[in-house]
């Protein structure tokens, strides 16, 4: 799967899960600040990606990780 | 549990440890909800021994520094014994920080041995010239490097290399920030002297199960995750993810005992427990509430974890049932949040301590519980207010056995930080009830210290915001600007601008935005000052921050802040 796979359905799941829409996010947002959570929020969201795609992310590979697009990149190499 | 006080290092009392509990289970490690390993300390004395074996091999003697830099992992402690067990100094490393800001500090701290695993060694750019055992490396990463897998099982650990209790035990960097590294030599006694004093106030034993989650570099979880279960024959259970739904799993599986937390955590698990509390029918919410208040009631005096239990059964299943405190530091901990688990039966014991005074200075006792305070000294240290003014508000100093010998390699940032008599001047205010409870309230020294335990020093983040667009700017701590109005719960990074001629307060907060997002979500500014005056400026025109604190402080208050739209995510309600 390509990030370009994966991207659409990471926005979905991100916007559904904090009750944005998911026009108002595009792929280089910074997902902290256009979803207005916190670290743990985020890595809440993780564990629901992870659920959604049948994969596992160890926390190390996401510690850098800021926007939607470099996400969808990790999601994409492991599925 | 061992006696501290029979002891002269950490190595004696650990080696012992080892022996003294051999058939209870030490260290137990989670991937998820998968058991990676369940050592009992006599498995823990066969795993050491391999490490210090080949830390000999390497040169490691009595006084040389090992550096370790691991996540939370059964192999964390197994390391530090080993290095404990050599005579040599441990210099634990955020694994947090960036690959350069632990290049940097471990270049500062002079260790000739790295300990890491793969994921963090790949994050450094250039590979340090150290001796280095690494975990997990793949094939190619191994060349030139250990692996841990690699090293021989078989054969007797060499025997505990003996230290003065005045000796030092660990390196430990106060901050990992940029600017001038602090690296707090804390010796064997302060580590016994503060464990001894500790474990009187919280007592352990075999079969009590700490759950290690902060990083253990970190004096909180040194103590409670690592160096208190271990003289106690106690459990230490180590998660690998460290995503919120798996800490509440693991916590409910495997029935802990004890926690060290920081206030970020503690609000994490406030929302587990509400989503929990949520999804039940209306009148048994409001059942709860009832036994809240009946269980606040009847353990006023004291926490009655039995009696609590029994009350309020669903909360407590919810973290496994077996829960008897949490502690909370590193950061300021909300006062109606802690009120609120202690009325669930939860006490959150809430600490003060400085790295350079090893894990806490004050402790509340829960003798009775308070969150309005950060608890009373400890045995062997000493609190003062320095100079209060008629409020009794003045800088808090620390004395005694527990305080480190100084700064590496820094004897002027250490002159500065201890006075001639012994006083370890913390730049935080406070003042001292007549119960002699601490009471925080702001800081003398320009720096903030996030929910999550860091500490963010203003100058260290202006760099993001060179050229950005204004005549002239500075960051400042809002609990150092305006020490008795801002909370130290609500305390963050604000700027100081001068615009330019004509420039728009929107300019100024779009162009400051704009850098905020650069930046990682602690170390951003959450609001800016417009200030119209020009700044006072050394001869070498750097920014003179007392002098431009106090003008600050005499011409406007924390209410003219404009708040910026890409500041950090607040945990807590903001009250300014």
């Amino acid at each position: 799967m390509t990030t370009a796979d994966v991207l659409p359905r990471l926005l979905s799941l991100a916007a559904t899960r904090f009750g944005k829409s998911v026009d108002a996010l595009s792929a280089g947002d910074d997902f902290f600040e256009s979803l207005g959570i916190d670290s743990v929020e985020a890595m809440s969201m993780i564990t629901a990606l992870e659920e959604r795609f049948g994969i596992e992310i160890p926390d190390y590979e996401v510690q850098d990780v800021r926007t939607f697009e470099d996400l969808a990149a990790v999601i994409a190499r492991r599925v | 549990m061992l006696e501290p006080a029979a002891y002269s290092s950490l190595g004696e009392l650990l080696a012992d440890a080892l022996v003294q509990w051999k058939t209870e289970t030490a260290l137990l490690e989670l991937d998820r909800a998968r058991e990676n390993a369940r050592l009992r300390y006599s498995d823990v004395g066969r795993a050491v021994a391999p490490v210090a074996r080949w830390l000999e091999s390497v040169g490691v003697g009595p006084g040389d520094r090992v550096a370790l830099m691991m996540s939370n992992q059964a192999r964390w402690p197994i390391a530090a014994l080993a290095v404990f067990l050599r005579g040599g100094v441990l210099v634990p490393l955020d694994y947090k920080l960036t690959g350069e800001e632990q290049a940097a500090l471990l270049e500062h701290s002079g260790s000739r041995v790295l300990v890491t695993e793969a994921p963090l060694l790949r994050r450094m750019k250039t590979r340090p010239r150290v001796a280095l055992l690494v975990s997990d490396a793949t094939e190619a990463e191994a060349v030139g490097c250990t692996r841990f897998e690699d090293l021989v099982l078989e054969g007797e650990a060499p025997a505990c290399v003996p230290r003065r209790r005045d000796d030092p035990a660990c390196i430990v960097y106060s901050s990992g920030t940029g600017g001038r590294p602090k690296g707090c030599v804390l010796p064997h006694r302060a580590y016994l002297e503060q464990l001894g004093a500790l474990l009187r106030l919280f007592p352990m034993r075999p079969g009590h199960r700490t759950f290690s989650v902060l990083p253990t570099n970190h004096a909180i979880d040194f103590m409670v995750g690592f160096v208190g279960p271990f003289a106690c024959g106690a459990t230490v259970v180590h998660q690998r993810t460290l995503r919120p739904e798996f800490l509440v799993s693991t916590m409910r599986d495997h029935a802990i005992t004890h926690m060290a937390l920081v206030p970020l955590l503690l609000a994490a698990f406030e929302r587990a427990l509400d989503e929990r509390l949520d999804a039940r029918p209306a009148w048994q919410r409001t059942a709860l509430d009832l036994l809240g208040r009946a269980n606040l009631e009847l353990t006023r005096q004291r926490p009655s974890p039995d009696l609590s239990r029994r009350l309020l059964r669903p909360v407590h299943d919810a973290f496994g049932g077996k829960l008897e405190v949490l502690f909370c530091g590193g950061a300021f901990v909300d006062r109606a949040r802690a009120e609120r688990f202690y009325a669930l039966g939860i006490p959150v014991a809430i600490g003060y301590g400085l790295t350079e005074c090893c894990t806490v200075a004050t402790v509340n006792d829960l003798r009775p519980f308070r969150a309005d305070s950060v608890g009373r000294s400890v045995e062997g240290v000493e609190v003062s207010i320095h100079a209060p003014g008629p409020d009794g508000i003045g800088e808090v100093w620390i004395r005694g056995a527990t305080l480190m010998l100084g700064y590496l390699d820094d004897p002027e940032q250490t002159a500065r930080a201890i006075t001639p008599d012994g006083w370890l001047r913390t730049g935080d205010l406070g003042w001292l009830d007549a119960t002699q409870h601490l009471h925080l309230v702001g800081r003398s020294k320009n720096m903030i210290v996030t929910a999550g335990g860091k500490n963010i020093y203003p100058e260290d983040v202006e760099a993001a915001f060179d050229g950005v667009a204004c005549e002239e700017f500075v960051v400042f701590a809002s609990s150092y600007l305006w020490p008795r109005d801002v909370a130290l719960t609500s305390e963050a990074l604000v700027a100081v601008v001068r615009p330019r001629a004509g420039q728009s307060e929107a300019e100024v907060g779009r162009a400051l935005s704009e850098r905020n997002l650069r930046l990682p979500e602690h170390k951003r500014i959450e609001a800016w000052l417009p200030w119209a005056q020009t700044f006072p400026r050394t001869a070498s025109l750097k920014v003179k921050r007392d002098p431009l604190a106090e003008q600050i402080r005499q011409g406007a208050g924390a209410r003219s802040l404009l708040p910026l739209t890409a500041a950090p995510t607040a945990v807590f309600a903001r009250s300014r």
